[in-house]
């Protein structure tokens, strides 16, 4: 027969061991500290942030930590008798400690992380210098695009009918024209280089900014507080770019951060095909290409810039997943 | 639903017009000399400009420009491709190369996308989601030419079993490699769609319905499933369709395939900038991307009744 069990007077005593003296359920908690904990949670988009950070403090720091510069051609002498062409990765060091053969050549005692490219330069310094025109490319244009694209969106959305109307006209033939479309026409009159990569994405990256930024005007546009504010006697240009615009941000953040890698990528490509970086500045997408070059005789060469790269986007992709998560958590991830 | 479609026809039409005549205007009216002027004399580019009509009003060239297009379906002459060939002699071989290649892709990319989709979505949380995961995430964040590389070297170099580069006599063998490296972004893109909305149907009550009815297997996902899960997986393709019809520029260059993309590059990166050749392309391509677009418009009104009836109520 099983033991009925009764209510005793312990069953209401305090369970001291438990810290009961705050409700951290119910703890309340600024919108952006949410984010930020949420944001933390998610390893995926934590591992990303690493990535992108640790890049960044080497495209930074990495020229730096090497005795060559970026154009600088490796040779020994005054004269150009021994140029570095073409060495693979070494580190005298190491290699000597597995290996009883040392090198032979007149750069036994240097180390080259990534070797050396076809002219005898640097690839470790060439890399991160390229690193870092590509990042600087990317946000630049990026920030600028998000400024330009929001403001766009903003007063479309705000003011709507016949402007509006016009207005997304214009993005929707925008839209329509195919990047590579542009890029061709600046360069039949725009000499080749950094400037027309940048001002490439400048005119295509805004579209999608202002798609989003016109979105959260709409749904925001008819709350209470902006009829308050109007009511008040804001003007126009007051409840857009203050009272609206702080709560379109975190929409925008997350598409920048997916408009990061597709700026890298862009630039990548045209630097790739000829119209981006000239010589003998470099940038991840000429490196690939110096590499492409000489891929069946140097393989090794083309690795380097294309695992930056690869992780640059993989990373920018998380993160910015990971943030859109962060800002609109679903019920069911809570 | 005829008004809906002849709406958007007349749209998409008035667009091009409007694209066309801008890229004519900028390339026409931006400094840049067609000419290299250093082999020729003064006189020499003068009677070459009045021959081209390049002296007359702007409103004026455009309308011979477009009078020849539509007419005659020519384009010019290209001025430095080709040893200045009439261009519409060498874009059709281009366009095939570039379709056939990319229409091999989507093939590729949306079957197999399609697939490990639904074998994630049917096996949640086990092998092939976590593989389909792996898979979008390394296609979306890896570019098709870098991987194209990877192929290159290894099953071309190392391992010759396809060709170093594109060859037209051996389309099979030397399309293989561009066509599945550059699936490889639709692939992932098709298959993280397909799995999302999926499962996203799978939940649904008249799944839920459908079983208790004592439905099972292959109907119940093909007829209430898979039907419910397509619609918004075919806004995906079309955008797709189009980069991969006309955007694989690197991988045509790499792979030496004599195709749109490589023609563009060949247009703008050589010394002399090819301008007929930029408007000609310019034009194509914005005449695929607003076609298919449109297309897609159509289809979706079709498949779906709710955006038929919510457009029905707008006009």
């Amino acid at each position: 027969m099983p033991e009925i069990s009764t209510v005793t007077n312990e069953d209401f005593v305090l369970d001291v061991s438990k810290d009961l003296t705050t409700d951290k359920n119910f703890a309340s908690q600024g919108f952006w500290k949410g984010v930020l904990t949420r944001f933390r949670k998610n390893k995926r988009a934590m591992t990303g942030l690493v990535i992108i950070l640790v890049i960044f403090v080497l495209a930074v720091f990495g020229p730096m930590l090497s005795n060559y510069g970026y154009k600088e051609i490796i040779s020994i002498g005054s004269g150009q008798d021994v140029v570095a062409k073409s060495l693979s990765p070494r580190i005298p060091a190491l290699h000597n400690l597995f290996s009883s053969s040392a090198y032979q050549d007149a750069f036994a005692d240097r180390v080259f992380l990534f070797g050396t490219d076809s002219l005898g330069r640097d690839l470790w310094t060439r890399v991160w210098y390229g690193a870092r025109i590509s990042l600087l490319i990317a946000f630049v244009t990026i920030l600028i695009d998000m400024l330009i694209g929001m403001s766009y969106g903003l007063i479309s959305g705000y003011f709507g009918q016949a402007l509006d109307g016009v207005m997304q006209r214009f993005v929707e033939i925008s839209n329509s024209i195919p990047r590579l479309v542009i890029v061709g026409v600046l360069a039949t009159f725009m000499p080749k280089g950094v400037w027309l990569v940048i001002v490439a994405l400048l005119l295509t990256e805004w579209i999608g900014m202002s798609k989003i930024a016109r979105a959260e005007m709409l749904k925001i546009k008819g709350q209470e507080y902006i009829m308050a504010s109007k009511t008040l006697g804001a003007k126009n240009f007051r409840i857009i770019f203050s009272d609206v615009l702080p709560n379109t941000i975190g929409p925008v953040i997350t598409q920048v951060m997916f408009s990061i890698p597709t700026a890298i990528f862009t630039e990548a490509f045209l630097s790739f095909v000829g119209v981006g970086i000239v010589l003998p500045q470099c940038s991840i997408g000429s490196l690939i290409e110096d590499g492409f070059n000489n891929i069946t005789t140097l393989p090794y060469q083309i690795l380097p810039p294309i695992i930056v790269l690869a992780l640059l986007m993989l990373a920018f992709n998380f993160v910015g997943d990971g943030l859109r998560e962060a800002l609109a958590p679903r019920i069911e991830d809570m | 639903m005829t008004k809906y479609i002849i709406k958007r026809v007349i749209m998409a039409l008035v667009t091009l017009f409007l694209i066309t005549f801008l890229l004519f205007l900028l390339v026409r009216i931006m400094p840049g000399n067609p000419f290299p002027s250093e082999r020729m004399s003064a006189e020499a580019i003068a009677k070459k400009r009045a021959e081209m009509g390049l002296d007359d009003p702007i409103f004026v060239q455009f309308g011979n420009y477009l009078k020849n297009v539509i007419a005659k379906g020519s384009f010019g002459k290209g001025s430095s491709l080709y040893n200045g060939a009439p261009i519409s002699t060498v874009l059709p071989q281009c366009m095939a190369n570039s379709f056939k290649i990319g229409g091999l892709s989507i093939l590729i990319g949306v079957v197999v996308g399609l697939i490990l989709g639904i074998a994630a979505a049917l096996n949640r949380g086990r092998f092939w989601d976590t593989f389909c995961t792996v898979l979008s995430i390394l296609g979306v964040c890896v570019p098709s030419y870098v991987f194209m590389i990877f192929l290159q070297y290894f099953l071309a170099y190392k391992v010759t079993i396809f060709p170093f580069y594109f060859d037209a006599s051996r389309f099979l063998g030397s399309a293989i490699i561009p066509a599945v490296s550059l699936s490889l972004f639709s692939m992932s893109t098709v298959a993280r769609f397909t799995r999302n909305e999926m499962v996203e149907v799978m939940d649904s009550d008249y799944v839920l319905l459908a079983e208790s009815k004592g439905m099972y297997g292959t109907k119940l996902v093909t007829r209430h499933i898979l039907r419910n899960a397509l619609i918004p997986i075919v806004t995906v393709i079309a955008p797709l369709v189009v980069d991969l019809l006309t955007g694989a520029l690197v991988v045509e260059k790499i792979y030496g395939i004599n195709g749109l993309g490589k023609l563009m590059v060949d247009a703008i990166s050589g010394e002399g900038i090819d301008y007929n050749y930029v408007l000609a392309l310019g034009i194509i391509y914005s005449a695929l991307y607003i076609g298919i677009m449109l297309i897609l418009d159509i289809t979706y009104g079709l498949l779906d009744p709710r955006i038929r009836l919510a457009n029905r109520k707008e006009s």
